[in-house]
């Protein structure tokens, strides 16, 4: 039992709303198409604003709901697969935005299962009493890497940002109960973007664009692997935990695909109506997925203290990620 | 394992997934026409004929109707 609180959330959507009648102008699909197989009717894209944007918005956010100061932070970890640039880091930027000068920052790169995986690291720095106060951001602007010629893969995504402070619990009655986090690296081309090939002779042509593809993605593939891996990854959980799965109050499954969260349902005899979404909205946002479901969950009351919450990521890597707290 | 056996475990995926009627499955029914399905229940009957056979089964191969289905999964098992 490890004694972490998410101690506040929040998450910020960028205005310009897309739904799917506007895509059917950019390439050959319909609404009827897009969300019968996804679930997803609308995503928000960002324009002019980049992930540090984002990021800094739910940051100043969770440091006005939270009373905390900017230089009380001890670390700032931001998941995302769509990051300002190489370097510097994304979480930096937002450091330096927010002015949290005692704090360090760094990116995790683990696509959809990002914030999972962030989560995992930040928990280690608060259990070892590296830090006392941590924020873990999940950002994305993924309209700036899809393809939008690309029908199989752009109606698919959107742009947000959502994150938690996190800080050790004294009273014990927040804790993170058990974690299961595994990669299938052999299965690193099923999904990717922004690859970046080495040079092919030295010196290099000048003359030669070097390109950065866009997203790519084996879609059958990813569907299995979600649909087998997630209920594994969650039983995994569970026994580390040594409850049932069917203890578990809230599911918050990353926004991939409606039909995949249904399909999960399935294979676990969960009830679906422990599964909210709300890719209908959204779209799939990646490492900001998970992040944003749990802050809307939260403002609802729907996720109040004491629940038991199934967080768990699934993504490019591959990569599966499951954190089963105690809210 | 015969024709007939790998029939029945069709059908009985496909009506568990498709949310059909037994009546409906039949060999000549056309997955996509016939019984309403999209690209990914397509996917979804093959990774439960995987899980429940043991054999690796391309979703993209060329399956049209019924008959196809259990035609290529019992080309895949006698090729085990």
């Amino acid at each position: 039992m490890e004694n972490i609180k998410i101690i506040q959330t929040a998450h910020y959507i960028p205005e310009k709303a897309v739904f799917n009648a506007e895509l059917t102008k950019l390439m050959d699909t319909s609404d009827e198409w897009i969300s019968s197989r996804t679930g997803i009717k609308k995503r928000n894209i960002s324009i002019g604003e980049n992930t540090s944007d984002l990021c800094t918005h739910v940051a100043e956010d969770l440091l006005v709901k939270s009373g905390w100061k900017a230089d009380e932070l001890d670390l700032i970890v931001v998941a995302t697969m769509s990051p300002d640039s190489y370097t510097p880091a994304t979480a930096a930027i937002v450091q330096g935005n927010l002015q949290a000068s005692n704090a360090f920052a760094f990116d995790v790169s683990a696509a959809c299962s990002g914030f999972a995986y962030a989560f995992e690291v930040a928990s280690q720095f608060l259990l070892t009493k590296r830090c006392c106060k941590v924020m873990v951001i999940g950002g994305e602007t993924l309209s700036k890497v899809v393809d939008w010629s690309d029908r199989a893969t752009a109606v698919l995504f959107g742009d947000g940002a959502a994150g938690v402070l996190l800080a050790t619990d004294q009273t014990g009655k927040s804790q993170i109960l058990a974690s299961d986090l595994q990669t299938f690296g052999a299965d690193c081309d099923k999904l990717s973007a922004g690859v970046n090939n080495a040079l092919s002779e030295f010196p290099p042509k000048l003359s030669e664009r070097r390109e950065i593809s866009a997203f790519k993605m084996d879609g059958r593939a990813v569907y299995s692997f979600a649909t087998r891996e997630v209920p594994l990854s969650l039983q995994r959980a569970c026994e580390k935990a040594q409850i049932d799965v069917a203890q578990i109050d809230v599911f918050i499954l990353h926004q991939a695909n409606e039909r995949i969260i249904k399909t999960i349902s399935k294979r676990l005899r969960i009830p679906l109506s422990k599964f909210p979404v709300n890719i209908n909205h959204y779209g799939n946002t990646s490492a900001a997925s998970e992040p944003i479901l749990l802050d809307e969950l939260i403002a609802s009351q729907r996720i109040k203290r004491g629940d038991v919450v199934a967080l768990v990521g699934f993504g490019g890597g591959l990569t599966v990620g499951t954190q089963i707290i105690k809210y | 394992m015969t024709e007939q056996e790998i029939f029945e475990k069709v059908k009985a995926i496909v009506i568990e997934q498709l949310d059909v009627d037994d009546a409906d499955v039949t060999l000549k029914a056309d997955i996509k026409d016939d019984l309403d399905a999209d690209s990914l229940d397509v996917f979804e009957i093959m990774n439960e004929l995987e899980d429940d056979l043991d054999v690796k089964l391309e979703a993209d191969e060329n399956v049209k109707t019924i008959q196809d289905v259990v035609n290529y999964v019992k080309k895949e098992l006698d090729a085990k």
